[in-house]
C-alpha cells in the first residue's frame, strides 16, 4: 500500500477515490441532517415533521430532491447571467472544499483525511469566507432590491464575525502549538495519573462558546440568517433562485453546518475520543449533537435586529475574543 | 449542552438576567420537545366532526325505497346562491318515484357554488334533501362539481334492493314502483 502510495500516479489514484468516497458521504450526510432539522424542529413545535415519504420520513429528501431537480431553471430578466449562475456554485465549491483538509478518525490510529495540512484550520477559514461571494454575487447579480440588501448584509455579517471566528480559536492554537487538525485532536495532557486526550473545551470554554455564536453567524442560520430574513426580505439572495441553484445555496447552506459542527467537535470536544467508545461512533455521535445544537437553537432563539448583531459581533464577540487570547498567553506564560 | 451566551450586549437588567433568559428559552424548546405530538395524521385519522356539520347533500329515500323528494323546488326557493336546479315531473301510476304528485326528474346542485348554508334542509316541506357528514369533496374538474341526481340520491333499502334483484321468476305481490307512503 505503501509502494503505491508514494508512486505519483497510485497518489492521485487514492486521492481521487478518497474524494469520491468522501462526496458521496458528506452529501448523503447533508440530506440526513436536513431530514434531522424538519423532525427536531417539528418536534420543537410538537409536530411529527416528515413521516410520508419511506419508513420514518427517511425518503423526503429524495422526493424533495428530485422536486427540485426537475423544477424549470428560470432566469431573471436583466440579471447578470454569468455571475448569477456563477455564484451558488461558488457556495457549494466552498462548502465542499473545507472537506479537503478535516481528518475523520475511523478507528484507532486509522484517520480519513484527502490532505493532512499543516496549517489544515486556516485553509478552512479561507474556503469557508468564499461563501460571503457565493451571497453578494448572489445578491448582486439577481437585479431585485431585496436580493442585494440580503447580499450586503451577508457581507457585514460575514466580515464582522469572520474575526471572532477567527480570534476564538487562536487560544486552541496556542495551546495546542499547531494548526494541524489532527494534532488539535491528538492534543494529550498528563494531569497527574489520567494520561491521553482532552476535550479542549475545558481549557478555552471561552473559546467554544464565541465559535458556536460566530459559526452560527457565519453560516447563516437562525438567529443570524439576516441575509434571507423572509419576514423582511422576502428571501434575501435567495429570491431569485429557483431549481438546481436554489439547490446549490441550500446543499450549501447544510453542508457549512456540518462543517462547522464538525468543526466544532475536532477543536473542542476532541474529536473521535471518548473514553472506551469506538473512534467513529464517539465522532459521529458528538457531530449529531453539535448539529442538534444549532438546529435547537434555530428552534428557539428569533432574529436579532441588524443594529444588535453588529453590536453583538464588534462590541462584545470580538472584545471578548482578544481578551481570551490575551488571557490564555497570560496564563501559558505563567505555566510555562 | 445549554451553555450558550447568545446575547451579551443587553445590559440594561444585568447580563447575567439575560442569558438566563436565553437559557430558559433553551430548556422550553427541550422540554416541549420530548412532550407528544399533537398534530392529527389526516388521511388516516379525522378529527370528529359536529352532529349538526353541514357537508354533502343527500337525497334520502323512505324505507321502501320510494324518494321523499315531490319536485315542490322550495329549495331551489331558498337557495342563497341559486345553485340547486330542480325539474319536476308527474308521477304516474306506472312509474311512480315519489308518494306525492311530482317527483324530481332533474335534481343538481353546483357544489362549487354552494355555501352550505343548509337553508335547503330547512325549506324542505319533506325532509328530502339533507347535508350529510362528508367534506371531503374535492375533484379533477369543474364538471364533477355539478351533482347529479343519480349522485346525490341515497341507496335503495337493502330490502328493496334485493327484492329487485330477485330472479323475476317469483313475481312479488308488491312490486316496487306501486304502493303509497310506506
Amino acid at each position: 500500500m505503501n509502494d503505491f502510495y508514494n508512486n505519483a500516479i497510485g497518489h492521485w489514484v487514492v486521492v481521487v477515490v478518497a474524494m469520491a468516497l468522501l462526496l458521496f458521504v458528506i452529501l448523503t450526510a447533508t440530506a440526513y441532517t436536513v431530514w434531522f432539522e424538519r423532525v427536531a424542529l417539528g418536534r420543537i413545535q410538537r409536530r411529527p415533521g416528515p413521516n410520508r415519504v419511506g419508513p420514518a420520513g427517511l425518503m423526503q429528501l429524495a422526493a424533495d430532491g428530485v422536486k427540485l431537480a426537475f423544477k424549470e431553471s428560470f432566469i431573471p430578466a436583466n440579471t447578470d447571467r454569468v455571475i448569477y449562475v456563477l455564484a451558488p456554485t461558488i457556495g457549494v465549491a466552498a462548502a465542499f472544499l473545507a472537506w479537503v483538509v478535516i481528518p475523520i478518525g475511523l478507528w484507532y490510529n486509522v484517520t480519513y483525511w484527502i490532505a493532512d495540512v499543516n496549517v489544515g484550520i486556516l485553509i478552512v477559514f479561507a474556503v469557508s469566507s468564499l461563501n460571503v461571494y457565493a451571497i453578494v454575487l448572489g445578491g448582486y447579480s439577481s437585479n431585485n432590491k431585496y436580493s442585494l440588501l440580503g447580499g450586503l448584509r451577508s457581507a457585514a455579517q460575514l466580515i464582522s464575525y469572520e474575526m471572532a471566528l477567527g480570534l476564538a480559536l487562536v487560544p486552541t492554537f496556542m495551546i495546542v502549538g499547531s494548526l494541524r487538525l489532527r494534532d488539535i485532536v491528538d492534543y494529550t495532557v498528563s494531569w497527574g495519573p489520567y494520561h491521553g486526550p482532552i476535550p479542549l473545551i475545558l481549557l478555552t470554554p471561552v473559546g467554544f462558546i464565541i465559535y458556536l455564536i460566530s459559526a452560527t453567524a457565519e453560516t447563516n442560520r437562525t438567529p443570524f440568517d439576516l441575509p434571507e430574513a423572509e419576514q423582511e426580505l422576502i428571501g434575501g439572495f435567495l429570491t431569485e433562485y429557483s431549481g438546481l441553484k436554489f439547490t446549490m445555496y441550500y446543499l450549501s447552506e447544510y453542508l457549512n453546518v456540518i462543517t462547522v459542527s464538525t468543526l466544532a467537535v475536532l477543536l473542542f470536544f476532541g474529536g473521535w475520543y471518548l473514553g472506551p467508545i469506538p473512534p467513529i461512533i464517539a465522532f459521529l455521535f458528538k457531530v449529531v449533537i453539535m448539529i442538534f445544537v444549532y438546529i435547537w437553537l434555530r428552534g428557539t432563539f428569533p432574529r436579532l435586529r441588524y443594529d444588535m448583531l453588529m453590536r453583538l459581533g464588534w462590541k462584545v464577540l470580538l472584545p471578548l475574543a482578544m481578551a481570551n487570547v490575551i488571557a490564555t498567553a497570560v496564563v501559558l506564560v505563567a505555566v510555562s | 449542552m445549554a451553555d450558550e451566551k447568545k446575547d451579551k450586549d443587553e445590559k440594561q437588567p444585568s447580563v447575567a438576567g439575560d442569558i438566563g433568559a436565553l437559557l430558559t428559552g433553551l430548556k422550553t424548546t427541550l422540554r416541549e420537545s420530548f412532550r407528544p405530538v399533537v398534530t392529527t395524521m389526516y388521511p388516516e385519522d379525522k378529527t370528529p366532526r359536529s352532529e349538526r356539520y353541514r357537508g354533502r347533500h343527500y337525497l334520502r329515500r323512505y324505507d321502501n325505497g320510494l324518494e321523499r323528494c315531490i319536485g315542490c323546488e322550495l329549495c331551489a326557493a331558498a337557495c342563497p346562491v341559486g345553485c340547486i336546479l330542480v325539474i319536476a315531473a308527474e308521477n304516474t301510476d306506472e312509474n311512480r318515484v315519489s308518494p306525492g304528485e311530482r317527483y324530481a326528474k332533474t335534481y343538481e346542485i353546483n357544489m362549487l357554488r354552494c355555501i352550505f348554508c343548509g337553508y335547503c334542509e330547512e325549506a324542505c316541506p319533506v325532509q328530502a334533501i339533507v347535508l350529510g357528514p362528508e367534506y371531503e369533496l374535492s375533484d379533477t374538474s369543474r364538471e364533477k362539481f355539478i351533482y347529479t341526481k343519480e349522485k346525490l340520491l341515497e341507496p335503495l333499502p337493502p330490502d328493496v334492493q334485493a327484492r329487485l334483484d330477485a330472479p323475476p321468476s317469483a313475481p312479488h305481490p308488491d312490486p316496487l314502483p306501486r304502493g303509497g307512503e310506506g
